[in-house]
């Protein structure tokens, strides 16, 4: 069994994020995707932020008075910017779906299959 | 002049017709002929080193890693090649501005012709051979624009796919050829493999490597069984044909095998694909074009022809051919590109270039007639003309040649075709300008202005004067681009002149003519047997192949894209989880060496309301507007994680992301359904959480396993912590990594964010742009909407909030570079500061109020962020490295400055601009008449009094109960 600790906690939570995001990506209507891509956006954020190691306690702000622990600063900067070009990333998703929607009156993702239509101009 | 600058000066000047049409076809034309007179210019001013025997050589590294430099050299053989492409090019420059009519767009024609004409001049002066690749593509790209000039004739995009299809296949072949010549040689560089011409022969892959750029010069250079595509480039306007056709675009087939002829010829294999090639080739195109009766496709045929001769001629792998070829080359140029700017003005003014249609223009068209008749009989092999000359030459070096044993095969096939050719020029001056003047021509033929036949009147006193003073006029050009062409050894003996004495080739020559002239009285019973005849047509062939290849094309795609998006996620999850399981089972996992932290109970509550919260939006998705609820759930439990975790700036930002996005995801679902209904059956839905769960399983495993274990290698951190107080002058870690260690990444992100909004921008205008529009102005509410539009509570907290909002992000964005925070953050907290007010009290109110462009802004904070950037360039650092200082101006305590702060600024601007464009146009969406409330703001009870006393007086029926008259009556009228 085990043991509960902040990282099985963290583990878990990535590992559920990333199977309900997968779960509902796979579904057919636009909607229920875009929450998909965000709760796996979450999950890999998540995930992008634990692979600098857990610490409580220890932000990396430098300290002048005194000699402490930093946590690592790298993995944060990345997911930072990740945060706001999957804010970005999500607001064309959505227009995107939305524009498809109001144009083609449905929110299925599955494009209809087109019978052939030769394009030769002759 | 630099031989940069001359490979250049086309590419440059093609920018100028396209501009300067609009003062007129004169200007357009003036600027592309000056263009190229310049170059040629620069070209000449070499002359003299070349003459020397001299090679200049110009170069720098440009990828040096991939061996690719821009290194250009000018031999003999560049200088006749180059010199003939700029020259000619002039002549057809003038041609072409009286030739083009009113309707044809002259701006581009010339833009077309200079673009292909600097890709020509590349190729010729290209030392690197992946350089002379890209020149040699450029060709293709370019004259495909040339060719299907007249997009409205379907000919003429048909001709043009065509020649692209051919010469571009025949390209990609090249390249394989060239990649392995440059892996024998172990350099790229021309003027290094030209060296090696042993080592290239005995490698094993000199074969591949000789076929695959052949396949590149035969497709160029319309060698059989490529040859079909040239007569269909036809459908080109006629200066167009006669520049690609004479002087360039087949001949850079020719060069290539000229410049390649020191390695690559001289073996059995060069002689027996090459020459062979080029004999078949020359007799077929000669004995088609005798049965032509288009001009120009009886020019194209005979074009055809000519290249395998001079093809033919370079295959023997002797010098003395090498030579004859060269010289045939310069012969060639001159008396075809008058043959074709001569069949032009027969077009152009009779209106037909069909030569059952002419006769007797001799008469008619007196200048025009001496231009073609000289030209053909040069082209004919009739003395004094230079035609004669190397034709005379060609039919001496076949009589030397063996073919495997025969020694008579090479000799009577090139009779057969010199004497085809004869006819066929014979046919062209005897159909066409001699006989009896006729009375049905389409349009009354006249000698056309000078302008027009002051290029082919040139080119002919050329065709007469070299054929007269060939060793004066030419002979050292010759010299020096033979010289070229065989590497350097010494030249053989030949003398260029009329008279050789009774040899071979004279007697050939005379058979020739008069087997020509017997031909050309032939000519209707023979033209009878040929159409009863059947043949295979190219065309019909390779748009059989064409549509093949499409077929399967469509066939491939349509089975691995066939529009289900769901099948593609499903198939990379697949996919995924496959690479992740074989990643799993071939790695290895020591033990632990980090040690598990305890939990504290905040944490596991936290945890808990995180797993029931994406447990309910997985259960509850259907239920569009529950999930949105709980979604906001999971973000708020990650953003407070972070803070936990010692991440105090990700918390920040995912906590005001947070905000932004629910906004936007909750005005989208204004307009879309509210439920997802059941689509998937059970299986599916099963199959799909087997995935997810397997998929979460592993990330899950993956991570928990990477936290209990130290990093494998020693971080970068460390240098970020060491450096971030000295480097950058911050103690925010994150924030100086942001806009300083990493400050390039944030640059880049930043654009990416306006990218992002303008596209939201662009896409909301094409879709109100369209029928959307109206259903969105019709449409009603499908919700219950709140009685109170905008509360006015609601307006004034808002309106109380705005300044303290600005002021913390202010606060936020400040102490960013010591503290949590920064432009992100602060850019986030503003964008929300602003939406209040658009939600409070309407869009339309808000936008009113606007007064900067969020387009603006996003731009002047990547330029803000460019020019800090920039800035550093001036004190000789690189690209953003930030300078910082201390001030202390009293009574204030010291504080710092940073240009880390200016960048942060531009950071700052781009996250507001971006933001509030995304929402903002969404919000758009939801726009209609009437729905404004123009006293949103204004909180006047007093102005509310009077409106409903006028009110009342005007409808003194209403029931004032039912109908609350409030600040936003209108608003409230126009939704209802």
């Amino acid at each position: 069994m085990i043991p509960l600790s902040i990282e099985f906690l963290v583990a878990s939570a990535v590992g559920l994020l990333t199977a309900a995001g997968i779960y509902l990506i796979l579904r057919r209507r636009t909607f229920p995707v875009i929450l998909g891509l965000s709760l796996l956006t979450y999950g890999v954020n998540i995930f992008l932020f634990a692979t600098g190691r857990l610490m409580v306690n220890a932000p990396p702000i430098l300290n002048k008075y005194a000699d402490v622990a930093y946590t690592d600063p790298l993995p944060q900067a990345l997911v930072l910017t990740a945060i706001v070009i999957s804010f970005g990333m999500t607001a064309v998703v959505v227009m995107i779906a939305l524009a498809a929607y109001l144009s083609a009156r449905d929110d299925l993702i599955d494009m209809p299959h087109h019978p052939e239509d030769e394009g030769e101009d002759a | 002049m630099s031989l940069f600058l001359i490979a250049a000066l086309p590419f440059l000047g093609a920018v100028f017709p396209a501009l300067l049409i609009r003062a007129g076809r004169n200007a357009s034309a003036s600027a592309a002929g000056l263009t190229t007179f310049l170059a040629f210019a620069g070209l000449l001013l070499h002359a003299p080193a070349i003459f020397r025997g001299e090679v200049i050589q110009v170069g720098v590294d440009w990828l040096p890693a991939l061996g690719l430099n821009a290194n250009f050299f000018l031999d003999g053989l560049g200088f006749l090649f180059a010199s003939m492409i700029l020259g000619i090019g002039l002549l057809i420059i003038l041609y072409a501005r009286f030739y083009l009519s009113r309707e044809d767009p002259m701006g581009q024609f010339y833009t077309y012709l200079l673009l292909f004409q600097g890709a020509m001049v590349g190729i010729t002066l290209s030392d690197n051979i992946l350089l002379l690749l890209v020149f040699w593509e450029l060709t293709s790209l370019s004259s495909f624009l040339l060719i299907g000039y007249w997009k409205h004739l379907p000919e003429g995009r048909q001709g043009a796919r065509m020649a692209l299809a051919v010469t571009g296949s025949g390209g990609l072949a090249m390249i394989g050829g060239m990649m392995i010549l440059g892996n024998i040689t172990g350099s790229y560089d021309l003027s290094v493999i030209l060296q090696n011409k042993e080592l290239i022969q005995a490698s094993p892959m000199y074969l591949p490597a000789l076929v695959l750029i052949l396949l590149g010069c035969f497709t160029k250079s319309a060698q059989f069984p490529f040859h079909f595509w040239l007569p269909h480039a036809m459908a080109a306007p006629t200066p167009v044909s006669a520049y690609l056709h004479s002087a360039t675009m087949v001949k850079a087939g020719i060069f290539l095998m000229a410049r390649l002829w020191p390695v690559l010829a001289g073996t059995p294999e060069w002689f027996y694909i090459v020459a062979t090639t080029g004999l078949v080739t020359m007799l077929l195109g000669a004995v088609i074009a005798l049965f032509k009766d288009d001009l120009k496709a009886l020019l194209a045929f005979s074009t055809v022809s000519h290249l395998g001769l001079i093809t033919m001629l370079l295959g023997f792998g002797t010098k003395i051919a090498a030579v004859t070829a060269v010289f045939h080359i310069i012969n060639h140029a001159t008396f075809k590109a008058a043959l074709f700017m001569s069949a032009g003005i027969v077009d152009h003014e009779t209106h037909t270039r069909d030569i059952k249609r002419l006769g007797g223009l001799r008469h008619l068209m007196p200048v025009t007639a001496t231009v073609a008749i000289v030209a053909a009989l040069s082209m004919a092999g009739i003395p004094p003309f230079n035609g004669f000359l190397s034709k005379e030459m060609m039919l001496e070096e076949t009589v030397h040649t063996h073919w495997g044993s025969s020694a008579y095969l090479v000799p009577g096939l090139a009779l057969v075709a010199a004497l085809f050719s004869a006819a066929y020029s014979f046919r062209f001056i005897g159909h066409v300008f001699l006989g009896q003047p006729r009375n049905d021509y389409p349009a009354q033929p006249h000698d056309p202005g000078f302008g027009m036949w002051a290029g082919p009147a040139l080119l002919m006193t050329l065709v007469v004067l070299i054929g007269l003073f060939s060793a004066t006029l030419v002979g050292p050009l010759v010299a020096i681009a033979a010289g070229a062409v065989i590497g350097g050894a010494e030249l053989p003996y030949y003398s260029l002149k009329l008279w050789h004495g009774l040899t071979p080739a004279l007697y050939m020559s005379l058979a020739a003519s008069i087997g020509g002239l017997v031909l050309l009285l032939l000519h209707r019973p023979l033209m009878a047997a040929w159409n009863a005849a059947s043949r295979p047509e190219a065309k019909q062939i390779f748009d059989r192949l064409m549509r093949g290849l499409t077929k399967l094309s469509q066939l491939i795609t349509d089975g691995l894209h066939n529009g289900a998006i769901t099948r593609y996620a499903f198939v990379m999850m697949l996919f995924i989880i496959a690479l992740s399981y074989y990643a799993y089972s071939s790695g290895t996992i020591t033990a632990p060496t980090r040690l598990a932290q305890a939990e504290g109970p905040i944490a596991l509550i936290a945890w808990f309301c995180l797993i029931v919260a994406t447990l309910a939006v997985v259960a509850k998705h259907r239920q569009r507007q529950l999930s949105l609820v709980l979604i906001g759930v999971v973000g708020l439990v990650v953003s407070l994680g972070f803070n936990y975790l010692s991440a105090p700036d990700l918390a920040l930002t995912q906590l005001s992301v947070e905000v932004v996005t629910m906004i936007l995801l909750l005005l989208a679902l204004n307009f879309m359904p509210k439920d997802s209904p059941i689509e998937s059956p059970l299986w599916v839905r099963l199959r799909d959480g087997g995935i997810a769960v397997i998929a979460g399983l592993g990330a899950a495993t993956l991570i928990y396993m990477l936290m209990l274990r130290d990093f494998a290698m020693p971080s970068i951190s460390e240098f970020h912590l060491a450096n971030s107080y000295k480097g950058g002058g911050g103690t925010n870690v994150v924030n100086v990594i942001l806009v300083d260690f990493r400050g390039y990444d944030t640059f880049g992100e930043i654009i990416v964010l306006g990218i992002a909004a303008l596209v939201i921008y662009a896409l909301t205008e094409a879709v109100l742009g369209s029928r959307v529009r109206a259903y969105l102005l019709n449409r009603k509410p499908d919700m219950p909407q709140a009685g109170d539009a905008h509360p006015m509570m609601m307006v004034v907290a808002t309106r109380v909030m705005m300044p303290l909002a600005l002021m913390v992000a202010a606060y936020i964005f400040f102490r960013g570079h010591n503290l949590p925070g920064g432009g992100f953050i602060a850019g986030l907290i503003t964008a929300i500061a602003l939406l209040m007010q658009y939600m409070a009290s309407g869009f339309s109110w808000a936008s009113e109020r606007q007064r900067m462009f969020y387009h603006g802004t996003i731009g002047s904070g990547v330029l803000i962020a460019a020019a800090t950037g920039l800035g550093s360039w001036f004190g000789g650092v690189p690209f953003l490295t930030s300078a910082f200082g201390y001030i202390h101006w009293p009574p204030l305590e010291e504080f710092e400055w940073a240009t880390a702060a200016l960048f942060d600024l531009g950071v700052f601007l781009a996250v507001v601009g971006a933001v509030l464009l995304a929402l903002e146009s969404l919000a758009r969406f939801a726009w209609q008449p009437g729905i404004s409330s123009e006293h949103a703001m204004d909180i006047n009870p007093a102005r509310d009094d009077l409106e409903q006393a006028q009110m009342q007086a005007q409808t003194p029926g209403q029931h004032p109960g039912l109908h609350p008259p409030g600040p936003h009556d209108q608003s409230i009228k126009g939704e209802v």
